[in-house]
């Protein structure tokens, strides 16, 4: 995978499948501190999320996480592959994505984490 | 790592919260928990074995006078109001000879509560001692092993002393098992031995909850609490129509009831309960059933909906379809006496 993740503080990772859509998962950092996953809720197709909206939420078992959308934009494709198996989130970013979402401010990418950014934002948690 | 009534306590351990589940509910096997933040307390009395029984049946609305020596009972310590200060186990070891264990969140409160109330001719000490559960068909034979002594004679609710430790055979999981009672300089050398043993895996709270919840066991503080009468909260079973705190529980107008979803999704504590558009309660506990495979949980709905099967529980903006059905959700496998 050559694509280029940028990641929010919320860890979720994004990255961008063509110029205006963004793939969305949350990162290993979120995943080990839910443990085993029992449940995804996911989006609707179609709908409109705002950054920082919630726009589906990961179930382990002790817990429910929400997942916030780090850009604006229309939900263009879902994951249903995670709704007969919520462990596959925990896969490659090939497999283990969450949605897809149609960006209508590709400016809101540059504000996000680089991956050294977020390694070293991850050492001051 | 979780906070839990201001400890410390590890939510999983290696093997993950499900795997964990799974392993305490597998033939032969069985998961130890540290839960040696519930507090403990023995009781002593004098006058031939009758002043215990009568304090305890002055707070519960149980019946302690015909219990037996080295019999474990379940009851709530009930405030003026009679609903539930605590949920507690009583076990006997003599006439004058009581060991009750509380819940860790409530142990401040229980304490002074019990000291409020304790004739002067009672003593109460709170014990300085770990409890450490080991749950699952397993548990027997690890126990055995390690104490040097059968115990085809020590059936569910049943306890024994040997040495300095209590060995109860009960536990929050449904499955066999033992709660010990270990001294605190003796706790790490019995975990580790414990470990040794291949069939026996450390288990963590999250799992703790689930294997609970399968049983419809209530949490205090969740399913329980003192906004709540042990009848309506489905306890009616501690209360003994030889008590006269008993009598005086009005018949309740709201039930603790279990949930089923009947679609996929979890329902967690403070989701609410609807039939049509009208919402009838909320839920005290709620998550997933490892065994069963679907979210589960447990609410108050009011008595003229107690067997609903066509209700649905609010999660997020979702209504997820549910129905109310029998406690525990799974069967009870623990060693009742025939």
């Amino acid at each position: 995978m050559t694509a280029q993740l940028k990641f929010s503080k919320d860890h979720e990772w994004i990255y961008l499948e063509n110029d205006d859509t963004a793939v969305l998962g949350i990162t290993e950092y979120a995943q080990h501190a839910l443990g085993d996953l029992v449940y995804v809720e996911l989006p609707k197709l179609g709908a409109k999320y705002n950054k920082g909206a919630h726009c589906a939420v990961v179930e382990s078992v002790k817990t429910a996480a929400e997942v916030y959308t780090p850009v604006t934009g229309d939900i263009v494709a879902v994951n249903d592959a995670l709704s007969g198996d919520p462990e596959i989130l925990k896969q490659s970013i090939e497999t283990g994505w969450i949605c897809k979402i149609k960006m209508t401010n590709k400016d809101e990418v540059a504000s996000l984490m680089s991956e050294d950014d977020y390694q070293s934002y991850l050492k001051t948690l | 790592m979780g906070e839990f009534a201001g400890y410390d306590m590890p939510l999983f351990y290696a093997l993950g919260a499900l795997k964990e589940h799974e392993h305490v509910r597998a033939d032969g096997m069985a998961g130890v928990f540290d839960i040696s933040h519930m507090g403990q307390l023995r009781l002593r009395g004098k006058n031939g074995g009758k002043n215990i029984p009568e304090f305890l049946q002055s707070i519960t609305p149980s019946f302690f006078e015909t219990q037996k020596i080295g019999a474990a009972k379940y009851s709530v310590l009930l405030t003026d109001q009679n609903t539930i200060v605590d949920d507690i186990i009583v076990t006997k070891f003599g006439t004058d000879d009581f060991f009750v264990v509380i819940n860790a969140g409530t142990k401040d409160k229980d304490i002074a509560f019990l000291r409020a109330r304790l004739p002067n001719e009672i003593h109460m000490d709170v014990l300085e001692s770990d409890l450490i559960a080991v749950q699952g068909s397993g548990a027997v034979r690890a126990i055995e092993k390690i104490i040097g002594q059968s115990f085809d004679d020590l059936y569910f609710m049943q306890a024994r002393e040997v040495g300095d430790m209590i060995i109860s055979r009960l536990g929050y999981t449904g499955e066999d098992g033992f709660e010990i009672s270990v001294p605190r300089e003796q706790t790490v050398h019995l975990w580790q031995t414990l470990m040794k043993n291949d069939a026996v895996k450390p288990i963590g709270l999250a799992a703790r909850d689930t294997l609970r919840l399968e049983m419809g066991f209530s949490l205090y503080g969740h399913d329980i609490d003192e906004d709540h009468t042990p009848r309506e909260s489905d306890l009616g079973f501690v209360c003994s129509p030889k008590n006269a705190r008993a009598s005086q529980i009005p018949v309740p107008s709201i039930k603790r009831v279990g949930i089923k979803l009947n679609d996929k999704g979890i329902a967690r504590e403070g989701a609410e309960i609807y039939v049509g558009t009208t919402k009838i309660g909320t839920l005290s506990s709620g998550g997933y059933s490892p065994v069963l495979k679907y979210g589960i949980g447990m609410g108050y709905v009011p008595m003229d909906h107690i067997n609903s099967e066509n209700i649905s529980i609010k999660v997020r903006d979702n209504f997820i379809p549910a129905s109310i059905v029998p406690l525990p959700f799974i069967p009870s496998r623990a060693r009742r006496q025939k």
